[in-house]
């Protein structure tokens, strides 16, 4: 304000130098209040000033207004429509999660079955196995037996042919079966033949 | 040329004319009146074109229009509070009627209504009116406890209440002289120095030399042109803002 004031105060010497030194005669023409154009003037301003005062705050501001509210109202309803398909959004992420998470935990569950029953299955198959096979090694051992004192009985009328021949060649004389056949049995008690 | 050389007629260019014709001359509308009639189209068109687009992003002149009636809105809701709302197309009006007016002026061959202080004056009396008559509606005769601050001592009273009382009294004359003073003087300089342009490229003495010369006055009122456009703002929105203050004053007492 203060610049303004100079220069309003030096204008104002101008004028009253400049300008009062050649309109002496007359004087300002804003104070000539027996114009009366003057008070016309002011009439006239009362008259248009009210009406651009009505006109304004009666039809033109509230164009305005309304455009501002409508402008609002827009906006608000763009940021809450925004709002909405953001939580939407959130919630569609949050069910694929959750739908995620579950598939996952039913697909380790599943595994976790599938192994289960696997082992199962291989565990009673390998019982199955293994009583076979005990069953067909007591079989074999069986059989193996069967023939085994099949052969010791054997072993025993062998070495008493073999010792009757020995003797019969060695002293020309046949050999006392009693004799030969005690002594055998003697010798296969001593080896744990008998 | 060389009459006119020698007088500098700066006050001339305040003398009321009627305007319209005999039509007008019959009922005394002066070019005064004509150029507030204008104003007032102007502000209307630029209100009501404005409104017109209601884009949601507006354009330049939906743009212009918005930011007035925002700008004046605020200044009222900040100044008065909430109550200021109601003052809003007042004070609106009043803004844009000043700053119009100060604009206008500025033309080549117009007029400035805002140079006549019986129109600042007439202004500033409905503001002053305005004003009073809405803090005694609001506070009744409380109203009068304004001119003797609460807290003060008793014994200052004699001292307080007329000097309250003036400074009250003097809000028009502060008012309207302020506007009218800043805006003759502005337009008195345009007519000194464009004399002077005149009387330099006219002199016989200074020949060629005066109308190199006459570039001063020249540049002179250029520069003068951008300080009274700023000026013709500065005022208006003082004019406004003083009548803020003032309805403030109405409906809170201080």
């Amino acid at each position: 304000m203060r610049p303004i004031g100079l220069l309003t105060a030096a204008a104002m010497s101008v004028f009253t130098s400049v300008a009062l030194a050649a309109e002496a005669k007359e004087g300002m023409p804003q104070l000539d209040f027996k114009n009366v154009l003057l008070k016309s003037q002011v009439v006239w301003l009362v008259i248009i000033f009210a009406l651009l005062y009505v006109l304004l705050s009666r039809w033109a501001l509230p164009k305005i207004g309304t455009v501002l509210e409508k402008r609002a109202s827009t906006i608000e309803g763009d940021l809450n429509a925004a709002r909405g398909a953001k939580a939407s959004a959130d919630a569609a992420v949050a069910e694929l999660t959750a739908k995620t998470r579950e598939a996952h935990a039913g697909a380790q569950a599943a595994i976790a079955n599938a192994v289960d029953a696997a082992k199962a299955a291989a565990a009673s198959q390998t019982a199955m196995l293994t009583a076979r096979l005990d069953a067909q090694l007591a079989e074999a051992e069986g059989r193996i037996n069967v023939a085994r004192n099949a052969a010791m009985g054997a072993l025993r009328q062998v070495a008493a042919e073999t010792a009757s021949v020995v003797v019969t060649r060695l002293t020309g004389v046949a050999a006392n079966a009693s004799a030969v056949d005690a002594a055998i049995g003697s010798a296969l008690t001593a080896r744990g033949l008998a | 040329m060389a009459a006119e050389a020698h007088t500098i007629d700066a006050l001339g260019q305040f003398k009321l004319t009627t305007a319209l014709g005999p039509l007008g001359a019959s009922v005394n509308f002066t070019q005064s009146n004509l150029m507030m009639v204008i104003s007032g189209l102007l502000i209307l068109g630029l209100m009501v074109l404005g409104a017109r687009p209601q884009a949601v992003v507006p354009g330049r002149l939906q743009a212009l229009a918005e930011m007035a009636y925002e700008g004046i809105r605020k200044m009222c809701i900040d100044q008065i509070g909430d109550e200021g709302k109601a003052f809003f197309p007042f004070v609106f009006t009043l803004f844009m009627f000043v700053l119009i007016g100060n604009l206008l002026g500025l033309l080549p061959f117009s007029f400035t209504y805002t140079s006549h202080i019986a129109v600042t004056l007439t202004l500033a009396l409905t503001v002053i009116v305005l004003v009073t008559v809405v803090a005694l509606r609001i506070h009744g005769l409380h109203f009068f406890s304004y001119f003797f601050p609460p807290g003060a001592p008793v014994l200052l009273a004699p001292i307080i209440v007329p000097v309250e009382i003036i400074s009250y009294l003097s809000r028009p004359v502060s008012l309207s002289i302020r506007l009218f003073a800043n805006m003759v003087a502005g337009h008195v300089m345009f007519e000194v120095f464009a004399s002077f342009i005149l009387m330099m490229a006219a002199s016989q003495a200074l020949g060629s030399f005066g109308v190199i010369g006459a570039v001063g006055p020249m540049a002179l009122n250029v520069a003068l042109m951008g300080f009274e456009l700023l000026v013709a703002f500065l005022q208006a929105y003082v004019f406004a803002i003083l009548t803020c203050i003032y309805l403030h004053d109405a409906v809170h007492l201080h």
